[in-house]
């Protein structure tokens, strides 16, 4: 009898810190909150909590969000559909986290973006940082995969953001930097180079939600070559970026 | 004439203590104050919500690399889910490419070296979910599914040279918790080739079960 009370103890202890967890709370203010099975508005609506229900957020994926009413029962509810209920002062529930303002504010930056360069397909990630709402520093590495070579190229860029807080916003950029070219396996043996790279470019923005951007970008090269003339290849590309 | 002292000193006090009240009862705009509410704004600090929009899996199954035979593949994804059911993926895997028909049927020179059938790739791709749904396992247990496209761009090193590559791929994912997925997936990747004499689109196929954490 003794052990059993231990143990029932020991298993009240061991159950404490999963309770101590505390979720925000909400009361539900329209006629009724639809709670689906999924974080997709593909997903059945299964359950509803009547006005004056009291819910418990628990975790929230892309703009859903589950919850847990008072009988235990558990959902996912839109986003915009949560911000139809009130909180513990009686006011609509608002997120706080992760939209336009934080991009105007934002610091560090970083993404991939796949297109041409010089007739060949190139590869890009980049991270960068904001030094003010219109200039920002961006450190480049690139892989172009040609039909008849290979080419790594890693440049630094100075880029201006001319309209920081339009959620479509155009840039210019310049930029110097290393590109190392060698030639495909299946040719004739011929020496890898090295040559110095400048490049100037533009490009757009464009705020999607959260901490997600998309980008397109043209860059006009200039290759200075140990040989007689310059190599001048352009290049577009575009992807998708991260900021925080 | 001591009662003419108290009933001064009582005016005096009275008025000291009632100078400070006079003074609050007109607000800014010089209108007097009914009621002035003296509450301590409550410092509410709303409890965080764990949002969980990245996901890391790892996985693995076989991949038939044109040509080279089929092989064990091994990959590494991770995952944002941005919204609206598109996802942005980054992934990197290995796997390894046999011998051609060629090279055994003509006990010739083998065509690349041990190192050059070595098949590593990363990519970067974009999904999203088309079916959502649900699968019933018994009769009391409900799990969420969601049937996804993918397609994306990348680099794959075999044959002795990178290659770019074109992803494309379906795939399902079972959520067994609300973090806890597994995957099935079909994959085909692309690039052109020119090992075998002529310049032909090779398509690699990559069939991979994996697990996934949401986070």
């Amino acid at each position: 009898m003794n052990f059993l009370r231990l143990a029932l103890f020991a298993l009240l202890l061991a159950a404490q810190p999963l309770q101590a967890r505390e979720y925000r709370k909400a009361v539900v203010a329209e006629p009724y909150l639809e709670l689906r099975t999924g974080p997709a508005k593909g997903y059945p609506v299964v359950q509803v909590v009547e006005r004056g229900g009291h819910i418990e957020i628990i975790k929230s994926r892309t703009d859903w969000y589950k919850v847990r009413a008072d009988d235990d029962r558990e959902g996912w509810v839109r986003r915009s559909e949560m911000e139809l209920t009130l909180n513990d002062g009686g006011e609509f529930t608002t997120f706080e986290e992760d939209d336009f303002s934080d991009y105007e504010s934002r610091r560090w930056e970083m993404g991939a973006l796949t297109g041409d360069f010089a007739g060949a397909n190139v590869i890009s990630i980049y991270g960068g940082y904001a030094f003010t709402a219109n200039l920002s520093a961006e450190l480049w590495v690139s892989q172009a995969l040609g039909s008849f070579s290979n080419s790594t190229f890693t440049s630094i860029n100075l880029l201006h953001q001319t309209f920081p807080d339009w959620r479509f916003s155009p840039y210019f950029t310049l930029g110097a930097g290393v590109i190392r070219t060698s030639p495909n396996a299946t040719l004739i043996e011929t020496e890898d180079r090295t040559d110095e790279m400048a490049h100037a470019g533009i490009g757009i923005r464009a705020y999607i939600n959260r901490h997600f951007l998309l980008r397109a970008e043209y860059k006009s090269y200039v290759v200075f070559t140990s040989r007689d003339e310059n190599e001048e290849p352009n290049e577009w590309k575009a992807g998708f970026s991260f900021f925080f | 004439m001591e009662s003419r002292l108290l009933v001064l000193l009582l005016a005096v006090a009275a008025s000291l203590a009632v100078a400070p009240a006079l003074a609050q009862t007109v607000d800014i705009n010089g209108v007097p104050v009914v009621v002035d509410p003296d509450l301590d704004r409550r410092d509410v600090r709303q409890p965080r919500i764990d949002s969980e929009n990245f996901e890391i899996g790892v996985h693995g199954g076989l991949m038939s690399i044109e040509d080279f035979g089929t092989n064990s593949s091994v990959a590494v994804r991770f995952t944002y889910h941005i919204a609206g059911g598109f996802f942005a993926e980054a992934a990197y895997g290995q796997s390894e490419g046999g011998t051609t028909s060629f090279e055994r049927l003509s006990g010739s020179a083998p065509l690349l070296t041990d190192e050059e059938r070595e098949f590593t790739y990363y990519d970067l791709s974009f999904g999203y979910d088309i079916l959502p749904g649900e699968v019933f396992i018994g009769s009391s247990r409900a799990f969420n599914t969601a049937l996804y496209l993918l397609a994306g761009a990348g680099s794959t090193t075999f044959g002795g040279d990178d290659r770019f590559t074109i992803t494309v791929g379906a795939g399902v994912r079972f959520l067994m918790t609300d973090a806890f997925a597994v995957h099935l997936d079909v994959r085909d990747r692309l690039f052109d080739i020119d090992l075998l004499g002529e310049d032909k689109t090779a398509h690699n196929f990559d069939t991979t079960l994996g697990f996934s954490f949401f986070f």
